[in-house]
């Protein structure tokens, strides 16, 4: 049986008198690519920030790389975040910094001991990778949308880890850069060995990108296999609008 | 009880209880600042690149103000002193006024809007585009990063800036007093030396220092907890100048009635 690197059990998360998330179960297995999807507000992205401890969740278990995260202490829920990188759905790079200061703000602060020829190779060989190797010295407010999403990307991939989390990485995104993000994702599994969540609701992105879907419909994950499994011949409601609006309205 | 009133009641209720949850919030994030002050990693670049922008980027601004200062003070004070033939008093007087209360009070107030605008402005904005979490899933302490660094800049940087006030202000004074009297610069300052003691530079730097940890801290909690989007940076941004001017005069009051205490003691 393939190793789970994130294992959810009966996740509960309110705001006030909203239950956003009420009861999720759901795995994500070493070298997979999952795709999360769901209306707009429906805690997808909640999901995720409760795996890196943005979030504290009111009841359940989010056990991610063998660790329950709402029981860890701030130096183990850093030592986990390092294994994990976040891709952030409007990028957040830190405005105020390069393209390099941006890379070498995680990687200085985490990793002792490297020169300054290994941060720049570092550096150099990620942006090459996520095809701007030009943009080095510019400001993000220089960068288009989506290369402000390859930079966000790099800028995670920098620590290496082992689990990669995007938050909605093409909302906003003409549909040839979506293709290109995209095609980033895969290449990022692939280059990288990570598994990652992908958190969408654009079922091109989630076709391209992922190995299984799982949608989140009220608080709970209503549809979860392969895309084939999933959408084409829906019979709820709810998730056959979802790939009628994407594949047929569109 | 009237139904209006009946009405206003879980309002005002509601406001009260606002107003001391943002008290004990803002507590917090004050000893939250002297524990981690303390806890390494220590980020010195950063705080030197902060001491750069808050003060040397302030220089031109508060050169300027202090310069005005001096001459309008001292040309505001010249008739009076001048009734009683006693004109030779202005640089005694100016440097009084200007080392106790308006040297730190002017350059408080300017960094306030200048510095403090900036920093609730900077941080809020990193706030709401999630450039805040972004450090923290990087497994980096953004509160460090952000939050100490820039309180440190802004207590570092402000009594510098209020003796550079001083001095600014002393030189518009003097230019003023020497285009109407024959006085040397020598002895102008002389005469300022004289006047001032021990106790008012002390009270003044130690004012200073106040007013700079003033300033960054409401600064820096008011843009931590923006919220809102773009309208709540420009709130935050906002409410750290209102908040900053309010204490600066607050405590102004304070650090006055002590000193007068020791010096009647």
């Amino acid at each position: 049986m393939e190793e789970k690197v994130v294992e959810i059990r009966g996740l509960e998360k309110s705001f006030g008198d909203l239950d956003v998330l009420k009861g999720v179960d759901l795995d994500l297995h070493k070298g997979e690519n999952l795709v999360v999807l769901g209306k707009s507000g429906s805690g997808k992205s909640v999901l995720i920030k409760i795996m890196v401890g943005l979030l504290k969740q009111d009841t359940g278990s989010m056990n991610v790389l063998g660790k329950e995260v709402s029981t860890l202490s701030t130096r183990e829920l850093n030592a986990l975040r390092l294994r994990i990188g976040f891709s952030f759905q409007n990028s957040a790079l830190y405005d105020s910094m390069t393209v390099r200061e941006n890379m070498e703000f995680p990687l200085v602060r985490n990793i002792k001991n490297l020169t300054k020829k290994e941060i720049t190779m570092k550096i150099e060989g990620l942006l090459d990778s996520v095809g701007l190797p030009q943009s080095i010295n510019q400001m993000p407010s220089e960068l288009s949308g989506g290369q402000k999403k390859r930079i966000g990307v790099a800028r995670t991939l920098i620590l290496e880890p082992e689990i990669m989390l995007y938050d909605e990485p093409t909302a906003g995104l003409d549909p040839i850069t979506c293709g290109e993000i995209n095609s980033l994702i895969t290449q990022v599994r692939e280059e990288y060995n990570t598994s990652s969540i992908v958190i969408t609701h654009d079922l091109t992105c989630a076709k391209d990108t992922g190995d299984r879907m799982a949608v989140l419909l009220d608080g709970q994950f209503d549809a979860v296999g392969t895309f084939e499994e999933v959408f084409p011949h829906a019979e709820d409601k709810r998730i056959k609008s979802f790939y009628d609006y994407n594949f047929i309205n569109s | 009880m009237t139904e209006k009133a009946e009405d206003r009641k879980p309002l005002l209720s509601k406001k009260i209880d606002r107003f001391f949850t943002g008290l004990a919030d803002a507590w917090n994030f004050v000893r939250r600042f002297f524990k981690e002050v303390f806890v390494p990693p220590y980020e010195f670049k950063e705080v030197i690149h902060q001491c750069y922008r808050i003060g040397v980027e302030s220089l031109p601004l508060i050169s300027l103000t202090g310069f005005i200062v001096g001459i309008v003070f001292t040309n505001q004070s010249r008739p009076s002193l001048s009734e009683f033939g006693a004109t030779s008093w202005l640089p005694s007087l100016i440097s009084i006024a200007v080392v106790r209360a308006m040297g730190p009070l002017v350059t408080a107030l300017i960094a306030a809007g200048k510095v403090g605008s900036s920093i609730g402005a900077e941080i809020g904005s990193m706030k709401v585009t999630e450039q805040i979490d972004a450090m923290e899933v990087s497994a980096t302490n953004p509160f460090n990063f952000l939050v100490v660094t820039r309180v440190i800049a802004t207590t570092l940087m402000i009594p510098l800036l209020v003796m550079y006030t001083d001095f600014v202000a002393l030189m518009g004074s003097f230019l003023s007093v020497s285009a109407n009297e024959k006085v040397s610069l020598t002895t102008f300052f002389v005469q300022v030396f004289e006047s001032i003691s021990f106790l008012d530079i002390i009270s003044s730097v130690l004012k200073s220092i106040l007013f700079g940890f003033t300033i960054g801290i409401v600064g820096c909690y008011k843009g931590y907890n923006s919220s809102k989007g773009t309208e709540g940076v420009g709130r935050a941004a906002n409410a750290a100048v209102v908040m900053a001017m309010f204490l600066i005069f607050i405590e102004e009051l304070l650090v006055l009635q002590i000193v007068n205490a020791i010096r009647a003691f």
